[in-house]
């Protein structure tokens, strides 16, 4: 049974069981990778997703559920012209990833936010991460990135991570 | 081959330094012109030149450096790439770095060294041979490992600033003949060789096939490390930008033509063999190709042995399918005996080992023990144990192998590439040589991804199929089949005069494995009795980020806190007092008591806590508040300074402290992997937590640069989190926590009473 649906802005025809997870449709047949498979329960975000611009957990969402609909990947998230996103960009700029293997779910998460709250506090940011895991426990430079954006870092916020003391004595 | 146990492996490579004669030539032994074929992709375009065996240099002066070290997100390959570039005089805007092939060429003979040797020095002249007779034992075990924190402080220190300042060099005596001038008069900066006389400044690539000719020096001279102009700043991470976009190729991302999917699983009790199966309902989902059998292999390498029990895969069309249909499989495990063994009585057989002391071993003894405890005004005793724990790396395990024409070809991430190349060709029956292994960046690591049994059941796959596959464990697979952080129990006494100093400290545990030192104190107490059981169990041992120091951190930094409020001291105030003696744990400590306002009073329900540890070479001292609310405790902020003596990125050691240190909070708030009817209880993530975002503290990272020996960066973050957070528990409520995980516990429940959580 064939499903149709826009992905990034293209439209896509899939025939695949209906009740096939997106997650899999999208790694698979569309051979787009950059989401990423973690628990298949919804429970660490590693597969988000933006479905009709709302964050979504692709490995429990069945193809059948998006038939025409718009899912936006990790792949789709920069306007395209070469340029990132912001949050991409506050993403390099605050060296955010160690592994990255969390990081495309956490960034299309972070853009739903943005896009309907563009100056979030911590508890609003809280909400909206809470089911993006992070191994590698970069979620204050998460936090930190996301208020950057549109400037709404405090002073102390946007200090340096980190003072280093003592000279260069190998 | 056995088990290499320390003490055989020392043995074994001082033997083959002495028959090798002293007279070998190592880690820099590749030469232009003699390249294996399989560094020929290496070469990148038709005028490059691979001077060195670490070091490219194109024809447009752009340098890149083959770093020997895998990704798992720690940003080793930039952190290696400074240190070499710096001694090279490279350009950093025209550096590139990459990961070097699993090949002999690239065995880490340095991380075997430092670990086996333990950090023993050796006289600079002695060094080629010892080099030389590591290097070869290196090659032969297949050795080249990521992991103890080791990859800065080996590879760095002992090849990568070799490599660059060799060829820096060779780069200056080519010039130097080239010219016909003395090679006093050269000098080197950005890529560029100049003579400031005649104004000549050509670039290294000028040079490059001239470098074909010459030896480089394995003992070259260094930089005075204060002219470092790359090593110590801040180059932000090469590997980000692939990172924010999709486009990094983790191994899971693979596609290969024709390629099939598969999901495993083993008995939930381990070391069950497969004694019948019913696969009839799984080969009737769409989809599905094969049911394909794994027996038990087992090999063995420097992280020990590796069992890789009895699976079955489903292997299908996708891996939804394969995973689905699996679901359905009917096997039939064998009886091991373990079946009704639980967590309880797994910590009640350590109860009754330690109280026996059977074959009690000591890892230090000092002073009167009897005298000290007989004649002491006060005794104070505790009992403390933690749990199993698994890692849960992002990306779940997963491996694709295509096996043809005798020949194979994997794809993994992986923290042992030359060695998950041998132990695949064994289950093979292949030579090493007929493996081709592409390494991928991983998504985490932690320690798991150094055991190769996943690897090998994708090998095995691909060969019983004669299709390429993609072998991806479920996160519930991965869950129960880990190889885990031991649980273990821990007793300890300690002596007070009637002045209130502490006399003696007596502590028994339960398994020791490495770092030796972990269980040690840095305190100078006149009397010391450090010692082990052995008390087995059948749950399979894995290293975990920082190994037996996450264990032995919470024990000894929460005693010790105990012992201060038994003195009636400022337990800061403390630890101040035992260590006149350690002048760099004394900075260290002192540091995180003034950035984080130690002496500073807090309100009702707050608290805070220390911890001092040194690990893998570096000193973290950390400082934690909280706020104990309704029985539960919210982590508010953590201050942590680090010694590593020389922090090479700055901005990823801060980052390795934060991950560290995240780390070690799940563990300490949540992780908790119990034991129910022989089999591991929990599955994923919603009953195996992880710290997410409203509980992850502020985390502010001091880094002081002693100037001493740099040490690791990767797991010292981690064993100080869980005591400190327990100390500043017993701050905020009087309860003191000797068992985690924490949300065990309802801390407004204990403290109506009075005495001790767990």
């Amino acid at each position: 049974m064939s499903t149709t649906f826009w992905v990034n802005g293209v439209q896509q025809t899939v025939d695949v069981d209906p009740s096939k997870p997106l997650l899999w449709v999208i790694r698979e047949q569309l051979e787009l990778t950059g989401t990423k498979f973690g628990c298949g329960i919804a429970q660490c975000g590693a597969c988000t997703v933006q479905i009709d611009g709302q964050a979504m957990r692709s490995c429990v969402t069945p193809v059948s559920a998006v038939a025409d609909k718009r899912v936006t990947t990790i792949e789709g998230l920069a306007p395209g012209n070469g340029e990132l996103h912001p949050l991409q960009q506050a993403w390099i700029e605050h060296q955010v990833p160690q592994c990255g293997y969390c990081q495309s779910g956490q960034l299309m998460s972070a853009a739903a936010l943005l896009a309907s709250n563009p100056s979030p506090n911590d508890d609003e940011i809280d909400a909206a991460m809470q089911g993006n895991i992070c191994r590698c426990g970069m979620y204050g430079r998460i936090r930190t990135a996301i208020k950057s954006v549109n400037n709404v870092a405090s002073a102390t916020e946007k200090k340096l991570y980190y003072s280093v003391a003592g000279v260069n004595h190998g | 081959m056995g088990k290499w146990t320390r003490r055989a492996f020392i043995a074994t490579g001082i033997t083959t330094g002495l028959a090798a004669g002293g007279g070998v030539v190592v880690g820099i032994a590749l030469r232009p012109g003699n390249q294996v074929k399989e560094l020929a992709p290496k070469l990148g375009e038709e005028n490059g030149k691979l001077v060195h065996t670490y070091i490219r240099i194109d024809s447009d002066n752009t340098i890149t450096a083959l770093i020997p070290q895998a990704e798992l997100g720690q940003g080793v390959q930039t952190s290696l790439g400074q240190m070499l570039a710096e001694e090279l005089d490279a350009d950093w805007n025209h550096f590139e770095m990459e990961e070097a092939p699993a090949l002999g060429e690239y065995a880490t003979y340095s991380v075997g060294r430092a670990f086996l040797l333990a950090g023993v020095d050796f006289p600079d002249f002695a060094i080629p041979s010892i080099d030389g007779a590591f290097m070869r034992v290196a090659d032969s075990l297949n050795l080249q490992i990521t992991g103890g924190s080791m990859s800065v402080r080996t590879t760095g220190v002992l090849a990568m600033r070799t490599a660059g300042a060799a060829t820096r060099e060779m780069l200056l005596q080519a010039a130097a003949e080239t010219w016909k001038i003395p090679v006093s008069e050269i000098t080197t900066e950005n890529s560029h060789v100049m003579h400031a006389t005649s104004g000549r400044r050509e670039p290294y690539a000028a040079f490059a096939s001239r470098l074909a000719d010459m030896t480089p020096s394995q003992l070259p001279t260094f930089k005075d490390p204060a002219d470092y102009k790359i090593v110590g700043t801040h180059k932000p991470r090469r590997d980000i930008p692939a990172k924010v976009d999709g486009s990094l190729k983790f191994s899971l991302d693979v596609r290969l033509p024709d390629m099939l999917y598969a999901s495993v699983m083993r008995s939930p009790v381990p070391g069950a063999s497969l004694l019948s199966l019913d696969d009839s309902e799984a080969r009737a989902i769409d989809g599905v190709t094969d049911v394909v059998v794994i027996p038990q292999a087992s090999v063995s390498s420097m992280v020990g042995e590796t069992l890789s029990t009895d699976a079955v895969a489903v292997v299908a069309d996708s891996y939804w399918s394969a995973n689905e249909a699996l679901k359905l499989l009917k096997p039939e495990w064998s009886v091991t005996g373990h079946e009704s063994i639980s967590s309880d009585q797994i910590f009640a057989q350590f109860e009754r080992d330690i109280a026996a002391q059977v074959e009690r071993k000591t890892d230090r003894v000092q002073g009167e023990v009897e005298t000290a405890f007989s004649t002491a005004a006060r005794v104070i005793d505790a009992d403390y144990h933690v749990p199993f724990l698994a890692h849960t790396c992002m990306e779940p395990l997963n491996a694709t192998a295509e096996v043809r024409n005798g020949s194979a070809e994997i794809w993994v991430g992986c923290q042992n590439p030359l060695g998950f190349r041998r132990d695949v060709a064994q289950i093979l029956g292949m030579d090493p040589e007929q493996v081709t292994l592409h390494n991928h960046a991983m998504g985490g690591g932690f320690g798991r991804k150094a055991r190769p049994d996943y690897a090998m059941q994708a090998a095995i796959l691909a060969q019983k199929v004669g299709k390429p596959v993609q072998l991806i464990w479920s996160r519930e697979e991965d869950v129960r089949q880990d190889f885990y952080r031991p649980a273990v129990q821990s007793r300890f006494r300690a002596a007070f005069d009637a002045d209130n100093n502490l006399l003696a400290w007596e502590n028994t545990y339960t398994n020791k494995n490495e770092p030796v030192e972990a269980p040690l104190i840095p305190y100078a107490v006149p009397t010391q009795d450090i010692g082990y059981v052995n008390s087995p169990v059948h749950v399979p041992f894995g290293a975990w980020r920082s190994v037996d120091h996450s264990q032995h951190g919470f024990f000894t930094e929460s005693f010790i806190d105990e012992a201060a409020y038994t003195a009636g001291q400022d337990p800061f105030e403390f630890r101040v007092g035992l260590l006149a003696d350690s002048p760099r744990h004394l900075a260290v400590l002192t540091r995180a008591a003034e950035e984080s306002l130690w002496s500073s009073p807090l309100p009702e329900g707050r608290g805070r806590g220390i911890s001092l540890q040194e690990s893998f070479g570096s000193i973290v001292a950390q400082v934690v508040e909280v706020t104990v609310e309704e029985g539960k405790v919210a982590v508010d902020r953590v201050v942590a300074v680090i010694d590593p003596g020389l922090a090479v990125a700055p901005d990823g050691m801060a980052a390795q402290l934060e991950s560290g240190i995240i780390y070690g909070l799940t563990a300490a708030m949540h992780g908790e992997i119990t034991i129910e009817n022989g089999a591991v209880a929990q599955s994923n993530f919603h009953d195996y937590q992880a710290v997410r975002m409203r509980e992850a503290p502020a985390i502010e990272t001091y880094v002081i640069n002693s100037g001493h020996k740099i040490g690791g960066a990767g797991e010292p973050g981690t064993p100080g989190i869980a005591p400190a957070l327990a100390n500043a528990v017993f701050n905020a409520t009087g309860m003191r926590v000797r068992q985690l995980p924490l949300d065990r516990f309802d801390l407004d429940y204990q403290a109506v009473e009075t005495g001790t959580v767990g």
